[in-house]
């Protein structure tokens, strides 16, 4: 019997601490594992007893990559369950501080820890050595998505300004001024990424995905909409726990999701872009298919040019946001809370995030529930592991290996938000 | 300078959300100058090659949650020449600390539904509690300029300009008019490690201390002026256990207000 295992201990270029271990025996995968030995630190729990108004910046403590999804999806949790709406310019600043942090993500990941897989390289600080011009574009374009976010939020890591109710403090429409040059600027930039990401080469990996991400009447989805699958899923958020389970894996701290129906799923970029590519700017629509993508995309490597597609839709976005701003008479809506609960799925950079809290007429947090995108990825990248190694088990171990932490990259995993993410084991046996 | 060898630099995680060490790669204009002086031999974060130990500079981003991070600190601290934690996580215990006041049991059962499968400390504890460390950074997150300044006080052998004083000066550095004061709106500035930049009084909130305790804080005088500010115990408790609840002052006010 022929057995062999390929691992890693250790899972670069992804945030946070993972591995992975895949077993094999004739040829024939026998074990696919994504473990992730990031250590819990227990939100759900402690967030109990606290006040509804610290929800925003106590989650985002949860990923110092994407705090600004976990602001946004509890303030819209909260708001659903008092009853609050916020329309107008309110609604429109939470957007545009979203295309900030979509930016930002997208950026480190296309640039910082997916190409240098694409061209050989440990890193782009190596990849630099060769193209430093293009590793300097990616750098200044995370530098304009940490700016927005800046701007509208105090500081890029863990924003101060986002309160339940809308902000606590709102710019005037002139104070743009400067930012709106560097966003031009990130625009033409996000246009030269797609053309140099769609030059790479990519294996021919195609599988039936069943992508799910939020669906909205008129725009490309980031705060609000319906969930929806291209299998027929199209629930209201509300009813998204009656439609997916949670699963606790021996080998892993992160909680695996799964569709009750019909078992693994597929969050993020990709499954935004296959669900909604009609609600992308015609900029946007017009650069993907001179990229070489149709209106849908089922190779989960060709997720990087999906996601600088994104990048480019975002500053665009952003550019269309403040033509339209006005300052609001008042930062926030004024709250009132309520015996209640609510609950709310945003689209984070790497996909649906979804909270729920239960609160007393206090305001004060009595359950709280979050399911962060790269738990419900991780049964589909396990998948994907199974898949790809057995259409590549004669590729040179070393090579087979890379190229699965490379088909783990694919979902940007986030691994801190996971545990609430990563090492790699090839077990062949 | 010229240097025969080019330091080396590590950079490990423990449990932290990523953000302080993704500050690193937030240095736009300064990565490439960073990684011209040092040799970036250990950041999994950033990159899949890994130059073996020891190294000259560590930062260690996260707290010690696990008895298996009690014992990888232990490894690091040997292999490691200069040490800096970098964060409220590694410098305090972070958010997770706030177990650190409960029973982690029933904390466990919450979040994991099997918690049999979960190896976890009853503490969050700081880098400090386990190891000597030679430089502490505060925030949560740290600030990305004060990080770029330790690493060249570190190339340049002398000790960073980070100042000990209180949210309450940069507000003056910045000039903006004092929220407390003016506004009635409670504030946290005056006991708080400075380093944001006082950005929360700047967009119309009160300081939350996410950069922990000042040198010498007065504590206990500035819970009497929230209490005149109609602020209640149990909100008092709160404020002061958030990201650095931990950390001595905060830990031992907050308990000054248990119910």
């Amino acid at each position: 019997m022929n057995t062999k295992t390929i691992k890693v201990d250790y899972l670069a270029r992804v945030e946070g601490e993972g591995a992975f271990s895949i077993k094999i025996r004739n040829n024939t995968v026998t074990e696919a594992h994504l473990n992730i030995f990031e250590p819990p630190r227990f939100f759900e729990a402690f967030l109990r007893g606290r006040k509804y108004s610290e929800a925003p910046d106590i989650t985002a403590r949860i990923c110092g990559i994407c705090p600004v999804a976990y602001q946004m999806s509890a303030t819209h949790a909260i708001e659903q369950a008092f009853g609050t709406h916020v329309e107008g310019p309110l609604r429109l600043l939470r957007r545009l501080i979203y295309c900030g942090e979509w930016i930002e993500s997208h950026a480190l990941h296309v640039y910082m820890l997916h190409a240098p897989d694409f061209l050989g390289y440990p890193d782009a600080i190596h990849m630099a050595q060769d193209y430093p011009d293009i590793v300097k574009r990616g750098l200044q374009m995370k530098k304009v998505g940490n700016a927005l976010m800046a701007f509208l939020g105090g500081r890029e890591i863990h924003p101060v300004n986002v309160r339940v109710g809308g902000f606590y403090s709102t710019p005037t429409k002139q104070a743009f001024g400067p930012l709106r040059e560097q966003l031009k600027w990130g625009r033409e930039a996000a246009l030269e990424t797609v053309r140099w990401v769609a030059q790479f080469s990519f294996p021919d990996f195609v599988r039936d995905y069943e992508f799910v991400a939020l669906r909205h009447p008129q725009e490309y989805p980031l705060n609000e909409g319906r969930l929806v699958s291209n299998k027929g899923l199209d629930i209201a958020v509300s009813e998204y726990e009656k439609h997916f389970i949670e699963e606790h894996m021996p080998y892993s701290n992160a909680l695996h999701s799964r569709l009750k129906e019909r078992g693994a799923y597929f969050a993020g970029p990709l499954a935004r872009y296959n669900l909604n590519f009609d609600r992308l700017s015609p900029l946007a629509q017009e650069a993907a298919r001179t990229a070489g993508l149709g209106p849908t995309c089922h190779n989960p490597f060709q997720s990087i040019i999906v996601r600088s597609v994104e990048i480019l839709y975002a500053f665009d976005e952003a550019l269309r946001l403040i033509e339209q701003y006005e300052q609001p008479d008042l930062p926030f809506v004024e709250v009132h809370p309520v015996a209640s609960n609510g609950c709310a799925c945003t689209e984070a950079p790497r996909g649906i995030l979804y909270h729920r809290y239960i609160l007393d007429d206090q305001g004060l947090i009595r359950e709280a529930k979050i399911i962060p995108p790269t738990s419900q990825n991780q049964k589909t990248i396990e998948n994907d592991l199974r898949h790809y190694v057995e259409q590549h088990i004669d590729l040179p171990k070393e090579q087979l290996t890379w190229q699965c932490e490379q088909a783990i990259r694919n979902y940007d995993p986030c691994i801190s938000c996971a545990t609430h993410f990563l090492t790699l084991q090839i077990d062949q046996a | 300078m010229s240097r025969e060898h080019k330091p080396t630099l590590a950079v490990w995680k423990f449990a932290s959300c990523d953000g302080c060490q993704l500050s690193l790669l937030d240095c736009e204009d300064e990565l490439l100058a960073v990684a011209g002086e040092l040799e970036i031999a250990s950041f999994p974060e950033a990159s899949r090659a890994v130059v073996k130990g020891p190294y000259d500079l560590s930062l260690v981003e996260g707290s010690i949650t696990t008895p298996h991070d009690a014992e990888r600190i232990r490894h690091i601290r040997r292999v490691s020449q200069y040490l800096v934690t970098i964060g409220a996580c590694a410098t305090a215990g972070g958010i997770q600390a706030l177990r650190n006041f409960q029973h982690v049991e029933e904390f466990i059962s919450v979040v994991y539904a099997t918690p049999q499968y979960i190896k976890t400390l009853s503490t969050s504890t700081p880098i400090s509690a386990h190891v000597p460390v030679d430089f502490e950074l505060h925030g949560c997150p740290i600030n990305k300029q004060q990080l770029v300044e330790v690493i060249s006080a570190y190339l340049n052998r002398r000790k960073p300009a980070i100042s000990p004083h209180s949210v309450c000066m940069e507000c003056k550095l910045r000039g903006t008019v004092c929220v407390m004061v003016a506004q009635g709106i409670p504030c946290l500035g005056p006991v708080t490690h400075a380093g944001c930049g006082a950005i929360c009084p700047a967009y119309n909130r009160g300081c939350y201390g996410c950069f922990g305790p000042k040198e010498t804080p007065n504590t206990i005088s500035l819970s009497r002026r929230w209490q005149q500010l109609a602020v209640s115990k149990q909100d008092l408790l709160h404020t002061y256990r958030t990201f650095n609840a931990y950390a001595e002052p905060f830990r031992q006010e907050s308990e000054a207000h248990e119910l």
